[in-house]
């Protein structure tokens, strides 16, 4: 039984990092109908910098605010520069432009950084917490983080004007227009908060599974995996899916298919999901005609 | 020119190819640049595979590697296990890939564009994790892999078994890649592609998009599990981590930068995919991925149809198969977000790739 | 009277097919410009040009004697111009409180916004019954007029109202248009009003348009127009 406590805890823990990169997956998706494949890797990206500024001597809690600000540039710009043209092209090319955006920052991030594995640190204390021996101290605290985001980007789409200009944006850009929103940075927008989601993630999964450049590639699968059994078009039901993939994963791991396998999960989630009920648990009907 | 003749002289032309590339190299180029030639044979193959799905039926997958995988792994099994000599294994990996692929195809009936191109991501990215398992490692070799022996030529003939693997390649290549053009010059090519750019419309016509979807995959599978085959006799190595998610990626960029909806683009393609890593190496160790990056994106700005379609434009009629200018129609099925609109509803178009700025469409 | 809106030889369409020949017409300020036509005549598209969602293809366009042809819908809007699209525009998935408060979305002071609120109440009350509820679930009536006070929150100068009757039952359109007339005596606001029902529409306007395949045909005074029995029957349909 304690097993299962702790595993389920575990789960919540890095179901709040699924959930929040699933976050960032479905807001680029409702704003651009994008499916942003190149989210994992820049969410690696800023990981390292991240580490590099600890590394030069900044305190962690400084490195992350500048890493977030930072990713969220990014994030900007890639869409100013890259995104902007493919708003009308066909979904292949759009496609083929986020696969060489995630070819292009997986290698960068490898020549800037080298591929060795890297520890990276986590600013919780060490050391099972009050739930003694259920959860480590990184765990809650990534817990925490992450809700903390998550309430933080709902605040902010429900109760700003901002939020609410770019809800309208993304549901409707010619009526959105129709009323003085600036649709283009809109999604520019979107895709900086995306990508400063990322970041929180990736720096928040990364004393966890330690820091390589291929770190986020399952991590984006899982998230991908949540979002759709919550419902792509549905950031409150992807965040759910996220949590719940956590703690699905985590039992799934510790109890039926051993650890080597958890990506299979993953995957028979996914198919299950796209076979039983495309839309998602709370998700709107997709249009599945064949 | 009417059709009949210019078939005739795409085959004449296409067979005049083969049987250039059947003697030249052959006896002109050393070993080692013929293994390259025969890889460059194997990937083409395995992007035609890919072609078939995502250029002519509009279904994306960035998992094809799978296939890759279980053809090479088949073939090796089957080889390292049970002494079943290579030619033999051709037909069972074909055989188990479509079946794999048929099977596959169902749940993706349900899927548009990105969904799909989702769930095979997602399955590329399992892949290595599923041939590791522990419970299968007798029969694959786990995470060591297995080794198989080079073929010696047939019948003792004098050629070096880099020669001899090459022609075989070639072979089946050659008839591959006929059955392919056959198939999407027919009635069968309409379908396909019919269905990818208007899906609803094609069914009003009769066509069973299901069965027409799901055999395409079947197809599509094939190839490149025919293709894993022979590049696991090439290479004479399987292993686990070398089908990761790279190995997708690269036949999508493949695909991609040969040409999407083009036969001989999958040729372009497979040089594409062998030739870029070295030449990119030799700028930087970390550089392929870059450099496949920065090609991609910029063929996808500047020539979306590829190198097929850009060279097809200057050399007219023969290379280009399957559309009428080989350009990029890749449309999703059943998701109307505001691309392909009529006029009145085309101001969604404008607005939408307007920054604020001009106005202009 | 100054002219607020002006076009002069405006060309405009979609890609290849051109929808507007070259069409000069005015907005008075203060007063109410109905444009008429039939299907396809080309009235939706003058709308969407003067709005800066298509690209014109030649002539000019004057807001208040200044060139506005060219700019981007987000500037034209600033610059005091709301329309009400065709199909409504509404944000279905947003709650009717939020469709308003995006209708306010560039005006700074936010005690006018409040007031202005109350006043769309009194015109539609209905909008008040239905504040928190979510967009898409209003009837085809309510919408429009939601739609149409989201645009009055702009405080335009000009209004455009692109065929407010459009698939509604009679008696909603009845309701909509007295309502419409009272907002043109309340609230100061400049019309340019595209219907396909002409008598309506001759009703509140003092100038009228005909467009016929992207030209004009016929302009003058409403009520002339409307005396004429021989314009009627042939160009309009009664």
């Amino acid at each position: 039984m304690e097993g299962v406590l702790h595993q389920v805890l575990s789960g919540i823990a890095s179901g709040g990092i699924y959930a929040s990169v699933a976050l960032a997956l479905v807001m680029i998706y409702q704003a651009t109908h994008h499916v942003n494949f190149a989210q994992g890797e820049m969410a690696t990206l800023s990981t390292y910098i991240a580490l590099t500024l600890i590394n030069a001597g900044l305190t962690y809690w400084l490195a992350f605010v500048i890493t977030v600000v930072v990713s969220f540039i990014i994030g900007v710009l890639i869409e100013r520069i890259l995104m902007r043209p493919m708003n009308d092209a066909p979904v292949l090319a759009s496609v083929g432009v986020f696969i060489g955006l995630l070819l292009i920052i997986n290698a960068s991030t490898g020549w800037m950084f080298d591929y060795m594995i890297k520890t990276f640190p986590t600013p919780f204390p060490g050391g099972p917490l009050l739930f003694s021996g259920y959860v480590s101290g990184h765990e809650l605290g990534a817990t925490f983080v992450t809700l903390l985001v998550l309430i933080a980007v709902y605040l902010f789409f429900r109760h700003t004007k901002l939020g609410l200009a770019m809800r309208a944006a993304a549901f409707n850009p010619v009526s959105a227009r129709l009323v003085g929103i600036r649709v283009g940075w809109m999604l520019a927008l979107g895709w900086g908060l995306a990508a400063a989601i990322g970041a929180v993630a990736g720096m928040m999964v990364a004393p966890i599974v330690f820091l390589d450049p291929n770190m986020m590639a399952g991590i984006l699968i899982y998230a991908f995996a949540g979002a759709l059994l919550g419902g792509i078009d549905n950031p409150l039901g992807a965040v759910i899916g996220g949590f719940a993939l956590g703690i699905i994963e985590n039992l799934a791991g510790a109890y039926l298919v051993g650890t080597e396998l958890k990506l299979t999960v993953a995957l028979v989630i996914i198919v299950g999901v796209l076979v039983v009920k495309p839309s998602g648990l709370f998700g709107r009907t997709l249009m599945s005609r064949v | 020119m009417n059709a009949a003749a210019s078939t005739m002289r795409t085959f004449t032309l296409g067979l005049a190819v083969w049987v250039f590339a059947a003697a030249v190299p052959t006896l002109l180029l050393s070993n080692y640049h013929l293994f390259q030639l025969t890889m460059v044979l194997v990937y083409a193959i395995a992007i035609l595979g890919l072609a078939i799905l995502t250029g002519f039926n509009g279904q994306i997958s960035l998992g094809h590697g799978a296939f890759y995988a279980i053809g090479a792994y088949v073939t090796a099994v089957l080889m390292y296990q049970y002494d079943v000599p290579y030619w033999a294994t051709l037909p069972v990996s074909a055989a188990i890939c479509a079946a794999v692929g048929f099977l596959i195809g169902l749940p993706a009936l349900r899927l548009g564009g990105l969904y799909l191109a989702l769930t095979t991501f997602a399955l590329a990215v399992a892949v290595p994790q599923i041939l590791k398992i522990n419970a299968l490692e007798d029969l694959t070799g786990g995470v060591q892999g297995l080794v198989i022996d080079k073929p010696d030529p047939p019948f003792g003939l004098d050629m070096s078994p880099d020669q001899w693997i090459y022609l075989f390649a070639l072979g089946v290549g050659g008839v591959l890649f006929l059955l392919a053009w056959n198939v999407v010059r027919g009635r069968t090519g309409r379908a396909m592609m019919a269905v990818r750019d208007h899906a609803l419309a094609a069914e009003a016509m009769g066509i069973d998009i299901a069965l027409m979807k799901t055999r395409t995959f079947a197809l599509s599978a094939l190839y490149t599990g025919v293709a894993g085959s022979l590049g696991a006799i090439v290479i004479q190595f399987v292993a686990p981590d070398s089908f990761s998610i790279f190995v997708s990626i690269y036949f999508f960029v493949g695909l991609l930068v040969g040409g999407v909806s083009s036969i001989a683009g999958a040729i372009l393609g497979g040089a594409f995919v062998e030739f870029v890593p070295n030449l990119a190496e030799s700028i930087s160790k970390a550089a392929p991925g870059a450099v496949y990056g920065i090609i991609l994106i910029a063929v996808m700005f500047l020539m979306p149809s590829g190198a097929a379609g850009a060279l097809g434009s200057l050399l007219s009629r023969f290379f280009r198969l399957g559309t009428k200018s080989g350009q990029l129609r890749v449309t999703e099925v059943g998701d109307r977000s505001a691309r392909n609109v009529s006029p009145p509803a085309g101001v969604a178009h404008g607005a939408r790739s307007d920054a604020g700025g001009s106005g202009r469409l | 009277m100054p002219a607020l809106l002006e076009t002069r030889g405006l060309h405009a369409g979609y890609g290849e097919t051109r929808v507007l020949h070259g069409i000069d017409f005015m907005v008075e300020q203060g007063g109410v410009t109905a444009l008429l036509g039939a299907n396809g005549a080309g009235k939706t598209t003058t709308l969407r040009a003067i709005c800066g969602m298509i690209r014109i293809t030649g002539g000019e366009i004057l807001l208040a004697n200044e060139r506005i042809d060219g700019k981007a819908t987000e500037d034209i809007v600033q610059r005091g111009v709301a329309h009400v699209p065709d199909g409504r525009g509404t944000f279905v998935e947003l709650t009717v409180e939020e469709n308003l408060r995006l209708g306010a979305f560039v005006r700074k002071n936010r005690a006018g916004v409040a007031e202005d609120f109350e006043r769309m109440f009194g015109y539609f009350p209905r909008l008040r019954e239905r504040f928190r509820q979510q967009a898409g679930t209003l009837s085809g009536g309510e919408q429009q007029m939601l739609a149409i006070a989201r645009a009055l929150l702009l405080r335009p100068k000009l209004l455009l109202l692109d065929e407010p009757s459009f698939g509604l039952a009679p008696l909603i359109v009845q309701e909509i248009f007295s309502i419409m007339h009272r907002i043109r005596a309340d609230e100061g606001v400049s019309i340019l009003l595209v219907e396909q029902n002409a008598s309506l529409a001759l009703d509140i306007a003092e100038q009228a348009y005909l467009l016929e395949t992207g030209r004009i045909v016929i302009s003058g005074l409403a009520a002339e127009i409307r005396r004429d029995d021989s314009i009627r029957r042939s160009y309009l349909g009664y």
